[in-house]
C-alpha cells in the first residue's frame, strides 16, 4: 500500500495548492470513471440509501482535498480508501451500530483490483455510450438536450420550438443534465445489474 | 469550507447542491455568458469545495455529450435546401454521368436499431474485422456506423478503405450521403468530403446505387475507376494503380504528392492534425511539391517549404503559417 494521506478536517486548506484546473483534469479524468464502482460500493455497504448522494458528494470533497495538495498516484486504490475511511469514521460518529454497514469492506480488495477499462476502447465507444445515455432520458430533457447539441439551438430557441416557457426549458434541461451525469457516470449502460 | 467532510451535509444537501450546479452547468451552456455570469459563477464554485465537486461532475457530464454532434450528418439526410448549392470540381466534371440526388428516406433521429459506431479523432487510424473477415480501415477523423448484421454500414464523414468478403446472397452495402455503394465483391475506397463523395475502385466490382434511380441504372464500377457524385452528378474518371495506391498511402501514415499544389498539400496534410498549416498567399498556394510526409507531423511539411522554397514560417499555438 502507499502511502494515502487524507485530509484531516483541521487542514482544509493546503500550503501550496496544485494547479487548480490541473487537480479538475484529474478529478474528471480518473476520479469520475470510477462512480459506478464508488456507487456499487456504497450501495453494498451502506445500508440506508437515501444517504448515498450525501456520502459520494463527501468522499468527492475529500478527494479533492487531497488532489490539490497532491495527485494520488493510483487514484483508483486512493478513491476506495477515501470511501472506506468515511464510511468508517461516519459509523463512529454516528454511533450507528454496524450491521453489515462497512462489514464487506474487504469485498473492496476486488473493486481496487479491478483493472481501470482500456483507454481505447472508452474512446471508440464513446459515441455509442452517448447515444444509449441519450435513449435513456426522459422524453423532453432529451429533447432539449438534442436541439442543443445537434441542432445546435440557445436555450431561448430550444423555448420557442417546443412552444413552451423559458422557465419551463430550463427546468428541462437542469434535470437532463443531472440525469445525464447519473447514466454517464453512475450507471452506465454496461453495467446496469447493481441496482 | 473547511468541514466539507461528513458531518457537515444536512439531509438533502448534496441533491440541493446538484441542483444549483445544474442551473449553473444550464445557463453557462445555454444561454448567453457574459464576464459578469462567469464572475458570478466563480463565487459560487469558491464557497464550497462540494459546489466545486458538484459543478465539475456535471460540467463534464455535458461536456461529453459534445461528441454528439457527430450525429449531425443524420440531418442531411432529410430533404434540405443547402445541398443544391453542392458543385462537381471542374476537373472531374467532364464525361458525367447525371443521377438524380435523391436523399434516403429521412431517418428518425434518435430511434434507429443499434448499430455500432466507431469514430476515429483527427489524426486517427483504425481497422475494424467483420465477422466473416472483410476489414474496414478508418482513417483520419472519420465516423462510421455499422448494422447489426454488418451487411450495411453508414459512412457518417471522412474516409474508409473496404476489402469486403463477397456474399452473393448477402451484398455488403455502403450508405454514403445518399448514395449506395454495393460490393459485388471488392476492394474500394470511399471518401465523404463536404460537398461531395468520392468512391474508388482498387480491386472486383462495384456497383453505386443513388436511392432515386432504378437498380438498372446504377453504374457498376471496375478497377481504376474514380466516381466523384455531388448533389445532382455523379462523374466517374480512371486513375492509375499507382495514383490509387498513393491515394491510399494514408493506410501506411504516409502521404504523398505528385505534383500538388502548396496549398491543395497543406489542406490535406491539415485533415490529419490539430495544428493547421495556413497558405492563404495566392502567389505561393501555387507553387508545386513532389513528397512523402508523414501524416502526423506537419512540421516537416513547414519546414520542406521554408528550406525548399526559402518561405517563412510562423509558428503559432494551433496554426502554421506559411508566407514570403
Amino acid at each position: 500500500m502507499t502511502d494515502i494521506t487524507e485530509t484531516s478536517r483541521e487542514d482544509s486548506r493546503p500550503g501550496a495548492p496544485m494547479n487548480a484546473s490541473e487537480v479538475r483534469a484529474w478529478f474528471v479524468r480518473e476520479v469520475l470513471p470510477l462512480e459506478a464502482d464508488l456507487m456499487q460500493f456504497l450501495h453494498h455497504n451502506w445500508r440506508n440509501k437515501s444517504d448515498i448522494a450525501d456520502l459520494r458528494q463527501d468522499i468527492y470533497v475529500r478527494i479533492f482535498e487531497t488532489a490539490r495538495r497532491e495527485i494520488p498516484a493510483r487514484p483508483r486504490h486512493f478513491v476506495f480508501t477515501v470511501a472506506r475511511n468515511l464510511l468508517i469514521d461516519r459509523v463512529r460518529r454516528e454511533h450507528i451500530i454496524p450491521f453489515d454497514a462497512v462489514a464487506d469492506v474487504d469485498a473492496l480488495g476486488f473493486a481496487m483490483e479491478t483493472p481501470a477499462p482500456d483507454r481505447a476502447v472508452i474512446a471508440r465507444d464513446e459515441l455509442r455510450r452517448l447515444r444509449a445515455a441519450l435513449d435513456r432520458l426522459p422524453p423532453r430533457p432529451r429533447e432539449a438536450v438534442v436541439l442543443r447539441r445537434i441542432e445546435g439551438l440557445t436555450g431561448r430557441q430550444i423555448a420557442i420550438h417546443m412552444g413552451i416557457s423559458e422557465a419551463a426549458v430550463s427546468k428541462l434541461i437542469d434535470n437532463g443534465i443531472r440525469a445525464l451525469a447519473d447514466i454517464l457516470y453512475s450507471d452506465p449502460e454496461d453495467r446496469r445489474n447493481w441496482a | 469550507m473547511s468541514n466539507a467532510g461528513l458531518e457537515s451535509s444536512p439531509a438533502g444537501g448534496a441533491a440541493e447542491i446538484e441542483a444549483d450546479a445544474a442551473a449553473w452547468v444550464r445557463r453557462r451552456h445555454f444561454w448567453d455568458w457574459s464576464e459578469q455570469d462567469q464572475a458570478s459563477l466563480e463565487a459560487w464554485l469558491n464557497e464550497s469545495l462540494a459546489h466545486e465537486v458538484a459543478y465539475l461532475r456535471l460540467e463534464a457530464a455535458w461536456n461529453r455529450t459534445e461528441r454528439l454532434a457527430a450525429l449531425h450528418p443524420f440531418k442531411h439526410e432529410q430533404p434540405d435546401v443547402e445541398r443544391r448549392n453542392w458543385r462537381v470540381p471542374l476537373a472531374i466534371a467532364a464525361g458525367f454521368a447525371a443521377i438524380a440526388f435523391a436523399s434516403a428516406a429521412a431517418l428518425p433521429l434518435l430511434h434507429r436499431p443499434m448499430e455500432t459506431i466507431y469514430s476515429t479523432p483527427v489524426g486517427g487510424r483504425e481497422i475494424i474485422t467483420l465477422a466473416d473477415g472483410s476489414k474496414i480501415e478508418l482513417n483520419t477523423a472519420s465516423v462510421l456506423h455499422l448494422a447489426p448484421d454488418q451487411r450495411e454500414a453508414l459512412l457518417d464523414k471522412g474516409e474508409a478503405y473496404f476489402q469486403i468478403k463477397h456474399d452473393a446472397a448477402h451484398p455488403f452495402a455502403l450508405r454514403v450521403a445518399g448514395r449506395s455503394v454495393v460490393d459485388l465483391g471488392t476492394k474500394f475506397f470511399v471518401r465523404n468530403g463536404q460537398n461531395q463523395v468520392e468512391v474508388a475502385l482498387v480491386e472486383g466490382r462495384a456497383r453505386l446505387e443513388s436511392a432515386a434511380v432504378a437498380p438498372s441504372r446504377a453504374i457498376v464500377l471496375t478497377p481504376g475507376d474514380v466516381a466523384v457524385a455531388s448533389a445532382d452528378t455523379t462523374s466517374v474518371t480512371k486513375m492509375s494503380a499507382h495514383d490509387l495506391a498513393n491515394e491510399l498511402s494514408w493506410r501506411r501514415g504516409l502521404l504523398i504528392f505528385h505534383n500538388a499544389s502548396l496549398a491543395s498539400a497543406a489542406a490535406v496534410i491539415n485533415r490529419y492534425n490539430d495544428n493547421k498549416l495556413v497558405v492563404d498567399d495566392p502567389a505561393i498556394a501555387k507553387l508545386t511539391i513532389n513528397g512523402t510526409f508523414r501524416t502526423n507531423d506537419n512540421q516537416v511539411f513547414a519546414r520542406m517549404a521554408q528550406d525548399v522554397f526559402g518561405l517563412r514560417v510562423t509558428y503559432r499555438a494551433n496554426t502554421t503559417r506559411i508566407s514570403r
